[in-house]
C-alpha cells in the first residue's frame, strides 16, 4: 500500500506542475479535478483497510473535489468568463520554475522533520508542503478570480495530503466538517465571482483595485 | 562479434525506414494511401545522384555542416546499445560524449546555416539553439537518473536494465524520465508538436529552415543524418521505457526492431492527433521536460 | 446544556431565513441575541457541564470571550431593527440569518475544546461574515468581500495545516491520539519539538490572519471600511476576539514546552509590528471607517503583546479583550450613524457631526477617547495593566515603545476624529438625515456606559473570571 501511496503522490505533484504551467482556465480546473479524484484514492490507499468510514470519506472527497466543485468552476468559466486564458504576472515558465524550486525546498525541509509515527509512504509530508506552496504560487500570481479559487483549492489539497498521516488521530466528523467548509467556501466564492463578472464584465481581479491606501 | 555486426548494419540501413513508417501512419490517419514505406530511401538515393550548387558566399563550414552532422549521429549510434546488447563502443562517462556529440552536430549545422549569410537561416539557427539549451538539461538529468539507478556511467551499463523497480520510488522516477525523454526526442528530431518536418518556407519552422541552402548529396547527407539521429534517440528511449526487456539473443534483436517500429507508429499517431505548438509555448514544454527528469532525480536521490 | 448556547442563535437564524416579512425579521435577531444573553448569563454564573466527550466545554478564557460576545451581540441586536428599518429598500433575509449564524459559530469557537472542531467553527464564522460585508451591494463592498474571503480562507487553510502538524506532533506522545486542548497542554513536554514549532508558526499565522495581526491585516481596512457599522462592530469585537481565544489556547500548550520563549517572542514581535503598522496608516487617514480598522489592528497588536509578555500584562490583555470589544462597538455603531447621515465616509465631506448628530457625534468622540486609552474609559484600565506588566517584567524598552505607539495612534486618530466631529456641517442640515432615532442611539449609549463602568469599577465576578483565566493560562498544567 505504501508504495502505491507514493506513486499516486508523484502524480499529485505532477498535477501541481500542470496547474502552474496552465495557460487556460479549463486546463487549470482539469488539473485540480484530477487531483481531487486522486486524493480520494489516496485516502482509501493510505488506510489499507476497506472500512466503511474510510470509504465514505473517500467517496465524499471524490464527489466533492472531483465532481461538484469542478463542475461549479467549469460552469463559471462557461457562463461568466470572457477571457478564458490566464497567465501568471511573470509568465508561465517562471511560475513553473518557482514551483519546482518550491518542491525541492519542501523535500529538503521535510527531511529535517522527524518521523514521529507509523510511516505511510515517505513522500507524504514533502508532497503536502510542495502542494501547499504550489497553491500559494497560483493564488499570488494569477489575476483571474477563478484561477485564484483553483489556487486555494490546491492549497487545501496540500493540507488534505498531510491529513493522510493522521488517519487515526483526526476523527471522522472533523474531516467531514473540513470538507463541508471547503465546499461552502468555494460556493460563496462562486457567488462572488458571479457578482464580480456582472459588475465588471470580467473576472480579473485587476479590476478590484479601488480599495487601497 | 555477431552482435556488433548486426548493430552496425542496422545503424546504417534501418534509419530511413522510420520516417517511412511515420509517414504511413500519418497517411492512414488522414485516410490517404501515402508514399511507399521505402520512400525516404528513394529520396536519399535520388539526392545522392544530383549535382550540388554552392553559394559563392559560403566557405568550407557550409560543407562541413552535413558531414559533421552525419558523423556525429553515426558515432553516437555506436555508443548506444541496441536492445539488450552491448554497444560496439563503451567506456565510463560515454554518456557525456553522447550528449556532446549531438551538441557538436547541432553546432555545425547551425554554423553552416549562418555561413550562408541569409537572415532567414540565421533565424532558424537561433531558434534551434534556444530550444536545444532547454532540451539538453532534460537529457542530462534523465541520464543522471539512469546512472544513479544502474550505478554505471557508460551508456551500455545505464541502459542494460535489470535494476529493481519499486513502485514507490524507482518506477515513478523512470516513468518521469521516459516522459521527459520522449519530449526531448520529439524536440531533437523536429517533430510535431515542436516543429513540423513537412513545412518549408514558413516563418515558424525551426530545423528545416536551417538547411534550405543545401542541395544534392549534401542535403542527402543531412536527411540521412537526421533519420539516424531519430533512430539513436529512439533506441535510448526504448531502453528507458522497457528497461527489463533484456534478451541477449536473436529475440532481443527482434524485440528491438519491433519496439523501434512501434515507436515510429507512436510518433506518427502523436503527429496526427496534435497540432503544432505556438512558438512561444515551446520553451514552456521543454522546461516542463527538464522539470520532469529533474523531479525524477530528486525522487531518487532524496 | 452547552448545546443550547449554539442552537439558540442557530434556530433563530433558521427562523429568520424562513420568515417572509422584511419588517419583522430583524426582531428575530433581537430575540435571538437576548435569548443568547440570558442563557450565557445562566451558564456563566451557573456553570456548564462539558458535552460530547469534552469537546464542548467552557474554559476560563472562554468565559471572558463568551461574556463579551454575548453582550456585544445583544446590544447590536437592539440596534439592528432600527438600522434595518432605515434600509427597507433591500431584503435583509440573508443579513439577519448570517448575523445569527455568525453568533452561533462564534459561540462554537468559544466552546470547542478540540483543535479540529475549533478550526471548522472559525472557518464557518468567516463564511457567515462574507454576506454581511456585501450587504451594501456596491462594487467597493464586492472587492472588500472578495479580499476578506480569499485572505481569510487562505489563512485559515494554513491554520488547518498547523492543526494537522500539532496532531502529528502528538501522535508519538500519548497513548491515544488527541486534539483536545486540555490533553495537549498536559502532553506538551512530550510533543515532538520540530513539529510543534512548525505547528505553532502555522497556527499563529492562520489565526493571526483571522485576528488581523500585521502583516496579515490587509483585509481589515477594506472589510471594515465597506461593511455596515453593525457588521464592523461584531467583526472587530467578536470574531477577532474568538481568533485571539484560539491563540490563547495555543499559547497555553506552548507554555509547557521549550517553545515557550519562542512563542512569547513571536507574539511580542507581531504585537509591536501591528501597533506600528496601525500607527503609520492611521496618520492622515481620510476615511474614518478605515481608521477604525487600523485602530482594530492596533488593539489586536496590544492583545498579542500582552499575551507575549505574560504575568500582569496577560491579565491586562484578557481585560482588554472585553474593554476593546465593547468600545469598538461604540465607535463602529456611531460611525455607521454618521456615515449614513452624510452619505460619505471621507473627512472632506463629513464635518461638524456633533452639531448635525449631537448624540452619535459625541458618542463617536467619547469612543475615540476611550479606545485610545484615556481615563476613565475601560481600555485605560486594561492598557495600564499591560504597561504595568511590561515594566514589572523588566521590559522597559518594550514598555516605552508601547507608550510611544499608543501616543502616535492617539494623535493620528485624533486628527481624523476631530475633523469629523468639529466644524460646521458643510451642507445645510437635511431634516431627514439629521434626525436621530432613539433606537439607533440608546444601544450605543449602553455600550459606552458599560465601557465607562468597567473603567471605573471592575465588578467582582468579572475580576474573578479574569483571575481564573490568567491562572489557567499561566499555571503549567500537569
Amino acid at each position: 500500500m505504501q508504495t502505491w501511496v507514493d506513486a499516486v503522490l508523484v502524480l499529485v505533484l505532477l498535477l501541481n506542475f500542470m496547474a502552474l504551467s496552465a495557460g487556460r482556465l479549463r486546463t487549470l480546473i482539469r488539473a485540480v479535478t484530477v487531483q481531487g479524484v486522486l486524493l480520494g484514492l489516496l485516502l482509501a490507499l493510505a488506510r489499507g483497510k476497506w472500512e466503511l468510514t474510510v470509504l465514505v470519506m473517500a467517496g465524499a472527497t471524490v464527489i466533492l473535489k472531483g465532481m461538484v466543485i469542478p463542475r461549479m468552476l467549469f460552469h463559471a468559466v462557461r457562463e461568466v468568463v470572457i477571457h478564458r486564458e490566464t497567465e501568471p504576472v511573470f509568465g508561465l515558465m517562471a511560475s513553473m520554475l518557482l514551483g519546482a524550486s518550491g518542491t525541492v525546498m519542501a523535500l529538503l525541509f521535510s527531511g529535517t522533520l522527524p518521523v514521529v509515527h507509523g510511516n505511510i509512504g515517505s513522500l507524504v509530508a514533502p508532497a503536502a508542503l510542495s502542494t501547499v506552496l504550489a497553491g500559494f504560487l497560483i493564488l499570488m500570481t494569477r489575476r483571474e478570480a477563478i484561477a485564484q479559487v483553483v489556487g486555494y483549492l490546491i492549497l487545501e489539497n496540500g493540507v488534505f495530503v498531510f491529513g493522510l498521516l493522521l488517519m487515526e488521530a483526526i476523527p471522522f466528523l472533523i474531516e467531514l466538517g473540513v470538507l463541508l467548509d471547503l465546499f461552502v467556501a468555494i460556493f460563496v466564492m462562486g457567488i462572488i465571482i458571479h457578482k464580480i463578472s456582472r459588475e465588471y464584465s470580467s473576472v480579473s481581479t485587476r479590476m478590484l483595485s479601488e480599495l487601497k491606501e | 562479434m555477431r552482435d556488433v555486426g548486426i548493430h552496425i548494419l542496422l545503424l546504417l540501413l534501418l534509419p530511413p525506414l522510420l520516417p517511412g513508417v511515420i509517414g504511413k501512419t500519418k497517411a492512414f490517419f488522414a485516410g490517404r494511401v501515402g508514399p511507399p514505406l521505402l520512400q525516404p530511401y528513394y529520396d536519399i538515393l535520388k539526392l545522392m545522384r544530383k549535382g550540388s550548387v554552392f553559394s559563392v558566399t559560403t566557405t568550407w563550414v557550409f560543407c562541413a555542416g552535413p558531414v559533421v552532422g552525419l558523423a556525429t549521429a553515426l558515432l553516437a549510434g555506436l555508443l548506444v546499445p541496441f536492445g539488450g546488447h552491448r554497444a560496439p563502443l563503451s567506456f565510463p562517462g560515454d554518456m557525456i560524449l553522447f550528449a556532446y556529440l549531438f551538441a557538436l552536430g547541432r553546432f555545425f549545422t547551425a554554423a553552416a546555416a549562418l555561413d550562408t549569410g541569409s537572415a532567414f537561416e540565421g533565424m532558424g539557427a537561433a531558434r534551434e539553439l534556444t530550444f536545444a539549451c532547454l532540451a539538453e538539461p532534460a537529457l542530462l538529468f534523465g541520464m543522471l537518473v539512469l546512472a544513479k539507478l544502474s550505478d554505471s556511467l557508460s551508456l551500455t551499463g545505464m541502459l542494460a536494465g535489470g535494476y529493481p523497480l519499486e513502485l514507490g520510488v524507482t518506477a515513478p522516477a523512470l516513468v518521469l524520465v521516459a516522459a521527459s525523454l520522449f519530449l526531448v526526442l520529439l524536440a531533437e528530431n523536429s517533430r510535431i508538436p515542436f516543429d513540423d518536418p513537412n513545412t518549408h518556407l514558413e516563418l515558424t519552422m525551426i530545423h528545416e529552415v536551417m538547411v534550405l541552402d543545401h542541395s544534392g548529396p549534401a542535403f542527402g547527407l543531412i536527411e540521412y543524418g537526421a533519420t539516424m539521429k531519430l533512430m539513436v534517440t529512439g533506441a535510448v528511449w526504448l531502453r528507458v521505457a522497457m528497461p527489463n526487456a533484456a534478451a541477449d539473443s536473436w529475440l532481443g534483436w527482434i524485440l528491438f526492431l519491433a519496439g523501434l517500429l512501434g515507436l515510429a507508429v507512436v510518433i506518427g499517431v502523436v503527429e496526427s492527433v496534435m497540432a503544432r505548438f505556438r512558438m512561444v509555448v515551446v520553451p514552456t514544454f521543454l522546461v516542463a521536460a527538464c522539470l520532469l527528469s529533474a523531479f525524477g532525480m530528486v525522487l531518487l536521490v532524496r | 446544556m452547552v448545546w443550547l448556547l449554539i442552537l439558540i442563535p442557530l434556530g433563530f437564524g433558521l427562523a429568520a431565513a424562513l420568515v417572509s416579512s422584511n419588517r419583522w425579521r430583524p426582531w428575530l435577531v433581537t430575540a435571538g441575541g437576548l435569548a443568547h444573553l440570558v442563557w450565557t448569563g445562566w451558564s456563566l454564573f451557573g456553570g456548564l457541564k462539558p458535552a460530547l466527550a469534552g469537546w464542548l466545554a467552557l474554559d476560563p478564557p472562554g468565559r471572558i470571550v463568551l461574556g463579551l460576545v454575548s453582550v456585544l451581540f445583544a446590544v447590536c441586536s437592539l440596534y439592528a431593527p432600527g438600522y434595518l428599518a432605515e434600509r427597507r429598500e433591500r431584503s435583509n433575509r440573508v443579513f439577519c440569518a448570517c448575523l445569527l449564524g455568525m453568533l452561533s459559530m462564534m459561540t462554537l469557537v468559544i466552546l470547542s475544546q478540540h483543535l479540529g472542531l475549533l478550526w471548522v467553527a472559525v472557518e464557518a464564522t468567516t463564511l457567515a461574515a462574507a454576506p454581511l460585508l456585501y450587504f451594501n451591494h456596491t462594487p467597493r463592498s464586492l472587492e472588500a468581500t472578495w479580499k476578506y474571503l480569499l485572505i481569510g480562507s487562505v489563512g485559515i487553510a494554513l491554520a488547518l495545516l498547523g492543526t494537522f502538524f500539532m496532531a502529528y506532533a502528538g501522535l508519538g506522545a500519548g497513548e491515544e491520539p488527541t486534539l483536545l486542548f486540555g490533553d495537549l497542554a498536559v502532553l506538551a513536554p512530550r510533543l515532538s519539538t520540530p513539529w510543534l514549532h512548525a505547528a505553532f508558526v502555522l497556527l499563529l499565522v492562520g489565526y493571526g490572519t483571522k485576528m488581523g495581526l500585521a502583516p496579515m491585516h490587509t483585509w481589515k481596512p477594506d472589510a471594515y471600511g465597506e461593511a455596515p457599522g453593525i457588521a464592523g462592530a461584531l467583526l472587530s469585537g467578536g470574531v477577532t476576539s474568538c481568533a485571539f481565544l484560539a491563540i490563547l489556547r495555543l499559547y497555553r500548550i506552548c507554555r509547557n514546552t521549550s517553545e515557550a520563549a519562542f512563542a512569547s517572542h513571536a507574539l511580542i514581535l507581531m504585537g509591536l509590528l501591528s501597533m506600528a503598522v496601525a500607527a503609520v496608516f492611521v496618520i492622515r487617514q481620510r476615511d474614518f471607517k478605515r481608521m477604525l480598522a487600523y485602530s482594530s489592528v492596533e488593539h489586536m497588536g496590544v492583545l498579542a503583546l500582552g499575551t507575549g509578555l505574560g504575568g500582569l500584562a496577560l491579565a491586562g490583555a484578557l481585560l482588554h479583550v472585553i474593554t476593546n470589544g465593547i468600545t469598538k462597538g461604540v465607535m463602529f455603531l456611531a460611525a455607521g450613524n454618521i456615515h449614513r447621515s452624510y452619505g460619505s465616509k471621507w473627512t472632506e465631506d463629513v464635518q461638524g457631526a456633533i452639531r448635525r448628530l449631537p448624540w452619535s457625534g459625541s458618542l463617536f468622540l467619547a469612543g475615540f477617547l476611550m479606545v485610545t486609552g484615556s481615563p476613565p474609559g475601560g481600555p485605560f484600565r486594561s492598557l495600564f495593566g499591560i504597561l504595568q506588566g511590561a515594566l514589572q517584567g523588566g521590559h522597559t524598552a518594550i514598555a516605552i515603545s508601547f507608550l510611544v505607539l499608543l501616543a502616535v495612534v492617539f494623535i493620528g486618530m485624533g486628527t481624523t476624529v476631530l475633523r469629523v466631529v468639529q466644524g460646521a456641517p458643510a451642507l445645510s442640515p437635511d431634516p431627514a438625515g439629521s434626525r436621530e432615532k432613539a433606537c439607533l442611539v440608546v444601544p450605543i449609549l449602553l455600550l459606552a456606559g458599560l465601557s465607562l463602568w468597567l473603567g471605573i469599577y471592575l465588578p467582582a465576578p468579572v475580576e474573578q473570571w479574569l483571575q481564573g483565566a490568567a491562572d489557567f493560562l499561566e499555571v503549567v498544567p500537569s
